[in-house]
């Protein structure tokens, strides 16, 4: 059976130039640098890592929104990568982002009505008669009051704009959203609400849903399966909670480690693997093994030979060329 | 006596739509090595706190309506402007979330780490520089003696992070004050921090007061915790305490609405409403609007932080008066 999207040696390049007038290339960021991915219809994967690892790059090359330097994406086995112009067009309406900041995201100077109202038009010929009913059961949908329907995003609280940002992507009924960092701007007591409502939707519309946070607990809770970035690429990937509560590749190791758990208790008697050092530059990735750098394990093979992502055990898949070793001796 | 004795702040800003009450009522004491955390929603009047006690709210429109803020025994509101300076660069030091905040961009920082040693210590300026890489090494920044020589641009937000907290504590202060300096920062260079942190307070015995609206960290990092909710403490008591039995409906409902507490996958507990407008008249218990327990009585009595068992207190009535099992 085709995966529902599949991505396949994804590659994601940046030239990085200088000069004013005569621009020359100096280098290149690898942000994204060779990731392969198949998801299922209705599959929410959570993709984690430390900030500049690609996350963001890697969901918008998905979108088509930054052109993949290398690789393909395909939707329902169809490429996309491929498509120009306006087929590329069309096909956009089977996909959305949804991003941290829900103010940026919106225009002030329209009202949810209005916001909702263009985007369903943009998708369909509707009546326009038929638009207040339509532009009531989004606003119902993602829990907005439809009475709010004349207010300005200025309006409203942080928590009730990310709602209308979600009403907006949901207008074109997309089969896949990529939703970035969509909480880590909200109140505690407001992310709750919005996790919801995200799974909520996923389980109802069978919505795909590629869920980008630093937040672990929060990935944990909401995604079906965890991928673990380390400098454009995915270095361990499994189903959420066994990824979390038994971390195979090293990195992942110190990413659970470092999570603050909120029990005094068990905070105190918790062993932390902390890392020496900063995350690296993806302009110049170190050789080997990107993580070696600051991996407890490294050996002087991990300086040379760069780890594929393989499975071992089914169903988990990582990147580290000492996992059998390693797994045996824990 | 305490280090610092906080009684009874209340501070306000005087905009054109109104007053809006920051800090209304804020009565703690930290004491000497002690590690306090504050913990509460993003307006609940945390930051507005700290920078009361440190003379930078801005005036107008900010106003310190009442209440002393007793330091080693000098009330830091009143006494004068040099006074305070003296205190704050070297006693009482402060770090933020965004480092860029206390950071001059145009400035190596070798000048900006030195001067207060030079200022308020008068000390030579080549010995400061001595001292000023050793302040870096301590916080783990690699080639201290060489990076001295850069501006806080050519540093990634975790070492930037650093050289702030390296210049907060170049003075050697007695009272640390942290307002979400890691909630910017991923969570393994986070980690790093709080080690770095709770190692140099073992070594010096310095106190730190430390604000968040992470759970997690407070409940690994801190003793005792102040849980803020419109501009008041609504709890407070040992960290144990706090998270295992929770004394205040509002302290309950976030900690059941975070997801590392809930099982996975399961429909997590939301507050509902929204976090309140303190420009805005609110009920006596400013969570009566959001709270399952709310009865007409508490809109209009008299709300005070009482101590319910010890060293545990709790600005709920229906707590106080033991009708409330939460
Ligand atoms: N347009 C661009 N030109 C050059 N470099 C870029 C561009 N966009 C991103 N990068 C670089 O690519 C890398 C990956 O960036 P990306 O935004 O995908 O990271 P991220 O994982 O989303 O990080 P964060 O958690 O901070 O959001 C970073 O080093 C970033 O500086
Ligand atoms: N300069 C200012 N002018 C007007 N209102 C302010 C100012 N600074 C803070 N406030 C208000 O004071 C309240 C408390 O803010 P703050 O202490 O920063 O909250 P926290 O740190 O808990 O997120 C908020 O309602 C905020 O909008
Ligand atoms: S390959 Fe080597 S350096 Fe990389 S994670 Fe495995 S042990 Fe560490
Ligand atoms: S005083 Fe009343 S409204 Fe306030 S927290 Fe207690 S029960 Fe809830
Ligand atoms: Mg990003
Ligand atoms: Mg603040």
């Amino acid at each position: 059976m085709t995966p529902f999207l599949e991505l396949r040696d994804v590659k994601t390049h940046f030239p990085v130039e200088h000069g004013l007038v005569f621009r020359k290339r100096v280098g290149t960021v690898r942000a994204v640098d060779g990731v392969s991915l198949s998801l299922r219809q209705g599959e929410i994967v959570g993709l984690v890592g430390e900030s500049g690892c690609g996350k963001s790059t890697l969901g918008r090359t998905i979108l088509q929104l930054i052109p993949a330097s290398e690789g393909t994406v395909a939707l329902g086995g169809r490429s996309l990568t491929a498509l120009r112009g306006a087929d590329l067009r069309a096909a956009r309406a089977d996909f959305q982002m949804i991003f941290q900041d829900p103010y940026a995201s919106l225009n002030p100077r329209m009202t949810v009505f209005d916001t909702l109202a263009e985007a369903i038009r943009s998708h369909r010929a509707v009546p326009e008669a038929e638009l207040p009913c339509r532009v009531a059961a989004l606003m119902e949908k993602v829990g907005l009051a439809p009475r709010f329907q004349r207010k300005y995003p200025h309006e409203f609280s942080g928590g009730q704009r990310q709602r209308i940002a979600i009403a907006r992507a949901l207008a074109v009924e997309p089969k896949l959203i990529v939703a970035d960092e969509p909480v880590s701007a909200l109140d505690v007591s407001i992310q709750a609400q919005i996790i919801n409502l995200l799974a909520k939707l996923s389980r109802e519309m069978g919505l795909t849903l590629i869920f980008i946070s630093h937040d672990l607990s929060v990935v944990r809770h909401i995604s079906d399966r965890i991928a673990v970035m380390y400098l454009g690429k995915i270095v361990e990937l499994g189903p959420a909670a066994e990824v979390f509560d038994h971390p195979m590749h090293p990195y992942t190791q110190a990413l659970v480690s470092a999570v603050a758990v909120p029990d005094p208790v068990k905070a105190k008697l918790r062993q932390r693997i902390v890392l020496a050092g900063d995350p690296p530059s993806p302009l110049n990735p170190p050789s080997g093994c990107a993580f070696h750098p600051r991996c407890p394990h490294a050996v002087e093979a991990c300086k040379v030979k760069v780890p594929a992502l393989e499975e071992s055990p089914p169903g988990r898949m990582v990147a580290c060329l000492r996992t059998q070793e390693l797994e045996a001796g824990r | 006596m305490p280090l610092l004795e906080i009684q009874n702040l209340r501070t306000s800003f005087h905009t054109r739509n109104g007053i809006v009450r920051a800090v209304d009522g804020v009565s703690f004491s930290v004491e000497q090595g002690e590690t306090l955390g504050i913990v509460g929603e993003s307006g609940s009047g945390k930051s507005v706190t700290c920078y009361s006690l440190m003379g930078l709210i801005p005036k107008p429109p900010g106003r310190i309506e009442s209440g002393t803020a007793r330091f080693d025994g000098a009330d830091l509101l009143t006494m004068k402007d040099a006074e305070l300076n003296r205190i704050r660069g070297k006693r009482i030091a402060m770090i933020f979330q965004d480092p860029m905040t206390s950071l001059n961009p145009y400035l190596r920082i070798e000048e900006q780490l030195i001067e207060p040693l030079v200022i308020h210590e008068n000390m030579p300026r080549a010995e400061a520089v001595k001292r000023a890489i050793r302040a870096l090494e301590e916080v783990g920044v690699p080639d201290a003696a060489r990076r001295i020589r850069s501006h806080p641009h050519e540093f990634s937000g975790g070492m930037r992070q650093r050289v702030m907290i390296a210049m907060a504590l170049i003075t050697q202060p007695d009272l640390l004050i942290a307002d979400e300096p890691t909630t910017a920062l991923d969570v393994t260079v986070q980690a790093q921090i709080l080690d770095l942190i709770t190692r140099l307070q073992r070594e010096r015995g310095m106190a730190v007061i430390w604000i968040s609206h992470d759970l997690g960290v407070v409940a690994g990092f801190c003793r005792r915790v102040l849980v803020m909710y419109a501009g008041r403490v609504v709890e407070s008591g040992p960290v144990e305490d706090i998270f295992a039995r929770p004394l205040h409906p509002y302290n309950c409902a976030l900690q059941r609405s975070i997801p590392a507490l809930q099982g996975k996958g399961a429909e997590l507990y939301t507050i509902p409403g929204l976090p309140p407008d303190v420009s805005k008249p609110l009920p006596a218990c400013a969570f009566a609007d959001r709270c399952e327990f709310a009865q007409p009585g508490c809109r209009t009595g008299e709300v005070a932080l009482k101590e319910i068992e010890f060293g545990h207190a709790s600005a709920c009535v229906r707590v106080q008066r033991g009708e409330l099992k939460l």
